[in-house]
């Protein structure tokens, strides 16, 4: 279904390369010690039972910009984005080594509360997993209400998260409906804006749109357009298109080995690497 | 086309002996229905539920309640926790044991129960008491709400837990208000199916609660239950007292009907609102 992108540098958004553009300059104007990723990954392994699925990345995440994980199936772009917020770790057999730094700071560190990582570090899953026995409104709100934060305004929070994940208008009126009574992309929306509530510093987002049609993929492609104005955002995606549509930067996995990384442009416009190329021209995967 | 035909002849075939086996199932139940209703119904009236038993009289009727409800207070909270810590938590050698464990409880005839709790409680306390009752149908109950939790716990899809712990909220409250909540229905039918079944238990109560011709006072006398007067009274020589005992059993056996029939109910419900 994938066709070969004969020119690919059309998929890539003007808006992108010259923000890429601008970030390249601020980088080299800004000293180094405040140019630190948001997020790197040092060395890191993952395993379930004896398996190796991820053999040591080194990648960085670049604040308030999105990066896309891009390769064929089981190649660990999900077990990479996992192992962001520690979610790896909650499958029976499975574990990690080596470092992940957010904000400088190791998240496998011996000290560190693996519950407080994935409250900084967001996650939108595959399917839309809104909580079948809550409403719209309890589902926006439940990040807060299962942790036990009762928010000073909850009505101003629910409008707010779901306007920025543009479900107001559709939701407004409904917002005691059960959350599994929306369709598949508005579901999906809404667990973003259940993400969002908490007001996450990173949004791990792990192939949103594989479940949805393609309007709804749109939508969503557009909210995280928006979002990266205020977010870090790391997404998964089996569809090249999609990561060349949103992404600022854009890393190829390949067999559980960061193959490549580069800007968005770089990577399907002239990647170094013959089996980037070979991918993201549809010879293989 | 004889192959045809004899292919239709054998599912014909098949088809009446499957409804002939099915009607053979169904007729004890019709009977035991039927009888029960037609020989009890006339024992029934009003003072039947409030007064207390004469030497030739009417029956206790709110104690099988009253010990039932002791049951599910010392069954359901273990039970349940039980089967939570087997769906959630139970990976290692131990949960196996608990597991293997409640299904051979399952398999316990009821009367060796009865004999433990008799040993455990009434010999220590050397009184029959409703506590000792409570206590030999809440073993009973055990296994079952055991069981039934953790089968229902372990259909809430994984991806529910993730999104939980995703929004960074400890296992521990993700467990409680996430995935019990969403099986809560589910479990809920499960336990008035095991309060059916203890709800007719006679034999342990035999050991345990015994029998009380009196209101008991408290939880440590000997209490009246509908089985135990059933029995007491079928197997008296009075005319008066075996028609009283056709109207206990009736009413136990409307109270199990409801409770199976509502179990029912709460299922189909919960499809429909999907």
């Amino acid at each position: 279904m994938m066709q070969p992108l004969q020119s690919s540098a059309l998929l890539v958004r003007p808006a992108t390369s010259a923000r890429n553009a601008e970030r390249a300059n601020a980088r080299a104007s800004t000293p180094a010690a405040t140019d630190a990723p948001k997020m790197r990954a040092e060395g890191l392994k993952a395993f379930f039972g004896n398996v190796e699925v991820l053999k040591g990345v080194t990648l960085p995440v670049e604040e308030k910009t999105v990066t896309a994980i891009i390769g064929p199936s089981g190649c660990g772009k999900s077990t990479f984005i996992r192992c962001l917020n520690r979610m790896h770790e909650v499958v029976q057999g499975a574990r990690v080594s080596g470092k992940v730094l957010l904000d400088q700071q190791d998240i496998y560190g011996t000290d560190v509360d693996p519950v407080r990582v994935r409250r900084r570090v967001g996650m939108v899953f595959q399917k839309p997993n809104p909580f079948p026995t809550m409403t719209i409104r309890e589902n926006v709100l439940a990040g807060l209400k299962l942790n036990g934060i009762r928010p000073k305004d909850p009505e101003e929070l629910v409008e707010r998260a779901l306007r920025q994940v543009a479900l107001w208008d559709e939701v407004k009126d409904a917002l005691g409906r059960s959350g599994t009574s929306l369709s598949g992309g508005q579901q999906q929306r809404l667990c973003i804006a259940r993400s969002l509530a908490l007001e996450p510093e990173v949004l791990l987002m792990d192939e949103p749109c594989s479940a949805l049609d393609p309007i709804a993929t749109a939508r969503v492609e557009e909210l995280i357009h928006e979002l990266r104005e205020r977010y870090t955002i790391v997404i998964v995606t089996h569809n090249m298109q999609q990561a060349a549509r949103v992404a600022d930067f854009t890393a190829f996995f390949y067999l559980g080995e960061l193959i490549e990384y580069d800007s968005t442009d770089v990577i399907f416009t002239g990647p170094s690497e013959k089996r980037t190329e070979d991918y993201i021209t549809g010879r293989f995967g | 086309m004889t192959r045809d035909r004899r292919r239709k002849l054998v599912d014909g075939a098949v088809r009446v002996l499957c409804l002939l086996a099915t009607a053979l199932a169904l007729v004890p139940l019709g009977l035991v229905l039927f009888y029960v209703a037609s020989r009890g119904i006339g024992g029934i009236d009003a003072a039947f539920f409030t007064e207390l038993p004469k030497p030739v009289g009417e029956s206790g009727g709110g104690m099988a309640n009253a010990l039932v409800g002791l049951a599910c207070l010392f069954g359901i909270p273990p039970g349940v926790l039980a089967g939570v810590y087997l769906a959630e938590f139970g990976n290692h050698r131990f949960a196996k044991l608990v597991r293997f464990s409640a299904d051979v409880m399952s398999g316990i005839p009821s009367i060796t129960v009865g004999i433990f709790v008799y040993t455990l409680i009434v010999l220590r306390t050397k009184s029959f008491s409703a506590l000792a009752g409570g206590v030999a149908l809440a073993v009973l109950m055990l296994p079952t709400v055991t069981r039934t939790t953790e089968e229902l716990l372990r259909l809430v899809p994984e991806s529910l837990r993730e999104a939980a712990l995703g929004l960074g909220v400890p296992k521990w409250r993700a467990t409680l208000r996430v995935v019990l909540r969403t099986a809560a229905p589910g479990i809920a039918t499960g336990i008035m199916l095991a309060i059916a079944r203890v709800a007719g238990e006679t034999a342990p109560l035999l050991f345990t609660a015994f029998n009380n011709a009196f209101w008991p006072t408290g939880l440590a006398q000997p209490t009246a239950s509908l089985p135990v007067q059933i029995y007491t009274y079928a197997v008296s020589p009075y005319d008066e007292w075996h028609r009283k005992a056709w109207a206990a059993a009736l009413v136990l056996v409307a109270m199990v009907l409801l409770l199976n029939v509502s179990a029912r109910l709460l299922v189909r419900h919960r499809v429909r609102s999907r």
